[in-house]
């Protein structure tokens, strides 16, 4: 065994001689830092599913109402809409030369809590998505699922389900108007994975039948209505003209999704900083815990220290193992951390993932992460900074006094 | 040079150090041949320990000389005199000062461990049978008796075979039996490694037994200190 192994055999041992003060520092500093990686991982999985769900969108045209509530409804199909708007504002808003696209949404119902949305194939291309098996829809009542729901349903080209009613997973069932499916989209990581597409008639159909009772009895087109309107600018001029134009028509109301979601981010920002806050406080209590533990332990192994010298131990070799004990309980500390911290991921995303909500994994890796052993041995190395000085300066003549 | 194997194993020549209250002490000049070990006696505050830690390259002398097989070991710089005193020192302090967090077996590597240098588990091995300790290789310290914990931390010290073994106080607050016992191991481990024995104490015993072991004592002037063959 090499001479530094053994050094850093010792360290370990004399790491391991008081195991509780050991195990309370661990602790601490693997709770320090697993929140940081908790946090780091999972505003970096937020941060880039909105990147990847905004979709190139530029505006998200709704009924009057909460332009947030818009944005999370129409975008990311995590909050009711605020109602429904006239269909004619699709030609509407197609109309404007500023407009290169205008795609249009409607929501209503569910399929065990993924949404069902009537929508135009253009909506697959916002994505950049392909469908995988079978093939888009060509008429009403055809769906095309994402890659989630078919994890979750286990549904498959040529068979069929009802749609329930609202988007929550209790409601209603239309048992009597049946979905076939048609296609399965390959997965993209973005919202398309839990939805369920479907042309925008089928969801009047639906509506229509479940309202009169009859499926023959369809409304006038001019009376149609749908949810949202997605919509993609031709020029960046229109960032500063369309929202004043849709806001000035009675009844519609634009939401611009990039400011939203900064807004959005903002607010599940300051969540994250309390948590990095806590985190941070762990990582100081771990810190200043450290220096006790060490400076003790360096006051009460003074004379094996001194022996350490007496042996023909350098005064750095005496210091290297004060810094060793530190390193050694950093390098541990950062690898529980890293597994804490992505556990925590993984079990947040699970629950998520019930709810039909954010989609975050315990396998996202972050190269910031890479601080984080780096952090943990700059902690430890100033938490043993003045106990291995006091080491360094050990006054070995003393070992050879009378036992005190 | 021949000189050199010539050359005494230890020799103090003139040497004096001054403490940081001011107060001066000198000590005898000595020359301890290969075959034999000094006998330091007196009271606590004679100078005892302050003579050891000169030997020892601990303290450097304000005049003078320590001079082993020739090396001045005063001249030496910090980390020369550190790997010289790791290469030719043992030390068997009066605390045994054996580390409670490792085993017996880590506690004997600990003399390669400070030097960075590989284990001679041969070495070990050899040096655990001639002192009867093979048994205890996994024990902790607090689960040795005196007796044992002496044996180990008399091993600790000869594990680099050194060329000069220093014990300080080995007999305190041992009884007469104990105290007989590990004055033999002394003596019968330094011989068997070739080390020249040094042996600072106040302990009248010491020199009874000593005396009977070997009386060849050389009386030196200023500081009870004694050499015996």
């Amino acid at each position: 065994m090499k001479g530094h192994w053994q050094l850093a055999h010792l360290a370990w041992r004399y790491l391991w001689a008081k195991p509780l003060t050991a195990a309370l520092n661990l602790l601490l500093l693997s709770l320090g830092l697993a929140a940081m990686v908790f946090v780091l991982i999972v505003s970096e999985q937020i941060e880039s599913n909105v990147e990847r769900d905004l979709g190139g969108i530029d505006l998200v045209v709704g009924a009057k109402g909460s332009p947030m509530q818009i944005m999370l409804a129409g975008v990311f199909h995590l909050d009711v809409p605020t109602g429904n708007i006239p269909l004619a504002t699709i030609a509407q808003l197609r109309s404007q030369p500023l407009v290169a696209q205008a795609i249009p949404i409607a929501l209503g119902d569910s399929l065990r809590g993924f949404r069902i949305v009537g929508t135009s194939p253009e909506y697959l291309g916002l994505y950049g998505a392909r469908v995988a098996v079978g093939k888009l829809w060509t008429a009403p009542m055809q769906a095309v699922i994402g890659s989630a729901v078919v994890a979750a349903t286990d549904l498959h080209p040529g068979q069929q389900f009802a749609g329930s009613h609202g988007l929550g997973e209790q409601g209603e069932a239309h048992a009597e108007k049946a979905y076939t499916v048609v296609g399965v989209l390959a997965p993209t990581g973005t919202v398309l994975d839990r939805l369920v597409l479907t042309d925008l008639a089928s969801v009047w159909e639906v509506h229509e039948h479940h309202a009169t009772g009859h499926a023959e009895v369809a409304e006038p087109e001019s009376a149609r209505e749908i949810t949202m309107a997605l919509v993609r600018y031709r020029s960046p001029l229109a960032a500063m003209m369309l929202p004043r134009w849709v806001n000035a028509h009675e009844g519609l109301q634009a939401a611009a999704p990039a400011l939203e979601t900064a807004r959005l981010l903002r607010m599940v920002g300051t969540g994250t900083e309390v948590l990095r806050g806590f985190g941070s406080v762990l990582l100081l209590a771990a810190a200043l815990s450290g220096f006790v533990a060490l400076l003790n332990s360096v006051r009460e192994r003074q004379s094996d220290l001194a022996m350490l010298r007496m042996l023909g131990a350098p005064p750095r070799r005496v210091a290297a193992l004060v810094n060793l004990e530190a390193l050694v309980l950093a390098v541990l500390a950062s690898v529980l951390a890293l597994g804490l911290g992505h556990a925590l991921a993984h079990l947040l995303g699970s629950m998520l993932a019930e709810q039909q909500s954010l989609r975050l994994s315990g396998l996202w890796w972050s190269p910031w992460e890479l601080g984080m052993p780096l952090l943990a041995i700059g902690l430890a190395l100033l938490s043993a900074a003045w106990p291995a000085w006091r080491a360094f300066r050990l006054d070995i003549t003393e070992l050879l006094q009378a036992p005190r | 040079m021949s000189g050199a194997a010539k050359a005494p194993s230890l020799a103090l020549q003139g040497l004096r150090y001054r403490y940081r209250d001011g107060t001066a002490m000198a000590f005898p000049d000595v020359k301890l041949a290969n075959n034999q070990h000094l006998l330091l006696l007196g009271p606590s505050g004679s100078g005892k320990s302050t003579l050891l830690a000169l030997m020892a390259g601990l303290l450097t002398p304000s005049a003078g000389q320590v001079l082993m097989a020739g090396t001045d070991v005063g001249a030496l710089g910090a980390a020369a005199r550190d790997a010289w005193r790791g290469r030719h020192l043992g030390f068997v302090p009066q605390r045994l000062h054996l580390s409670s967090a490792l085993c017996v077996l880590d506690n004997l590597r600990l003399p390669f461990v400070c030097a960075g240098l590989a284990c001679d588990e041969a070495r070990l091995a050899e040096l655990q049978s001639a002192l009867g300790i093979d048994a205890l290789a996994q024990r902790r310290p607090h689960e040795l008796s005196v007796g044992q914990a002496q044996r180990v931390a008399i091993a600790r010290a000869l594990v680099r075979r050194p060329r000069l073994l220093l014990a300080d106080e080995p007999t305190a607050s041992l009884d007469d039996a104990a105290a007989a016992a590990v004055l033999d191991l002394l003596m019968q481990a330094s011989a068997g490694q070739g080390a020249s024995l040094v042996v600072a104490t106040h302990d009248s015993r010491v020199v009874g037994r000593l005396l009977q072991s070997d009386p060849a004592f050389v009386e030196l002037p200023g500081m009870d200190a004694r050499i015996f063959a």
